[in-house]
C-alpha cells in the first residue's frame, strides 16, 4: 500500500511539472526552482506534511520534497537554537543530499566523457 | 471525387491540427506520471531497505534515499541513458531528485572542455545553483517567520 501511495503522489507531482512544461513552455531549470520554492512554502503553511504522511517517498523524492526538508530543517533549527537556527537548520537538514549531489556529480563528470547528441 | 479528396485533405489537416497536440499532450502527461511515480516507488523501496535492513533513524533514511537516487541519476546521466529516458518521460525525469542529479552532471559534462575549475567545477551549479539559492533563501525566510510567530 505504501508503494501505491508513493507511486500516486510522486506521479501526480511530476504530472503538475509536465503540465507546466507542455503548456507554459517553462524551462526545466525554472520548474526545478519553482518546485523547491513551492516545497518550502507549502511546508511552511502546513500543506506538505500531510502529503508526506500519505505518500512517503512519493512526496519526498520530487524536488518539492527537497524544499520540504529545507523548511523542516529550518523549523527544527529554530526550535533548538532560536533565530540562528533559521540560518543553519535548512542546510543542516539537507547537508547529506547536497554533498552527495556535489561529489557524485563531480565524479561522474570526471570519469565520463560527453555524449554527442543525436 | 477530386473535390471530395480536397475536402478530405483539408479536413484531415484540420483533424491533425486539432487532435495531434492534444493526444501528444496526454501521452506526455501519462509518461511523466508513470516514470515519476516509478522513481518515487523506488525511493519508497530504498526507505524500507534503510529502515528494516540498515536500521537507520528518520534522518538517516532520508539521507540514504537521497544519496542513492542522486548517485543513480548521476551515473545514468554519465552513461547517456538518463537523457534518453528524459526524451520520453519529460517532467517525470526532471522533477524527481534523480533529475536534479541529471541537471548537475549534464552541464558539467558538456563544458568539461573548459577545464576542471570553470568547466566542470562551475557548471555543476548551472541549475543546482539557482535551486540552492532559492530553496535555501526560502527556508531561511520561513525559519525567521516561524521564529517571529513563536515569539509573539
Amino acid at each position: 500500500m505504501n508503494y501505491i501511495n508513493a507511486f500516486l503522489v510522486g506521479g501526480a507531482i511530476c504530472l503538475v511539472g509536465q503540465i507546466l512544461l507542455s503548456k507554459t513552455r517553462m524551462t526545466p531549470a525554472r520548474i526545478l526552482v519553482l518546485f523547491v520554492t513551492a516545497g518550502v512554502v507549502l511546508t511552511a503553511i502546513g500543506l506538505y506534511e500531510p502529503l508526506v504522511e500519505f505518500g512517503g517517498a512519493g512526496a519526498e523524492v520530487p524536488l518539492t520534497g527537497f524544499g520540504y526538508s529545507l523548511a523542516k530543517g529550518a523549523f527544527k533549527g529554530v526550535d533548538e537554537s532560536g533565530i540562528l537556527g533559521a540560518l543553519s537548520g535548512g542546510v543542516m537538514g539537507t547537508a547529506g543530499g547536497i554533498a552527495a549531489a556535489v561529489i557524485f556529480g563531480y565524479l561522474v563528470a570526471l570519469i565520463f566523457s560527453p555524449k554527442t547528441k543525436k | 471525387m477530386d473535390i471530395n479528396r480536397v475536402l478530405d485533405k483539408k479536413n484531415y489537416q484540420k483533424y491533425v491540427k486539432k487532435n495531434m497536440p492534444k493526444s501528444k499532450f496526454l501521452k506526455e502527461c501519462a509518461m511523466a506520471f508513470l516514470v515519476g511515480g516509478l522513481i518515487c516507488t523506488l525511493g519508497e523501496a530504498l526507505d524500507d531497505f534503510a529502515e528494516y535492513t540498515l536500521f537507520l533513524d528518520e534522518a538517516g533514511i532520508g539521507t540514504f534515499r537521497s544519496a542513492v537516487l542522486i548517485f543513480l541519476g548521476a551515473f545514468f546521466t554519465g552513461i547517456g541513458i538518463y537523457d534518453v529516458l528524459g526524451r520520453y518521460a519529460g517532467a517525470g525525469s526532471i522533477v524527481p531528485i534523480t533529475g536534479f542529479a541529471n541537471s548537475i552532471v549534464s552541464p558539467a559534462l558538456e563544458y568539461k572542455w573548459e577545464g576542471y575549475i570553470l568547466g566542470v567545477g562551475a557548471k555543476l551549479f548551472t541549475i543546482a545553483g539557482p535551486v540552492l539559492v532559492y530553496g535555501i533563501s526560502a527556508s531561511v525566510i520561513a525559519g525567521i517567520v516561524y521564529y517571529i510567530i513563536g515569539v509573539l
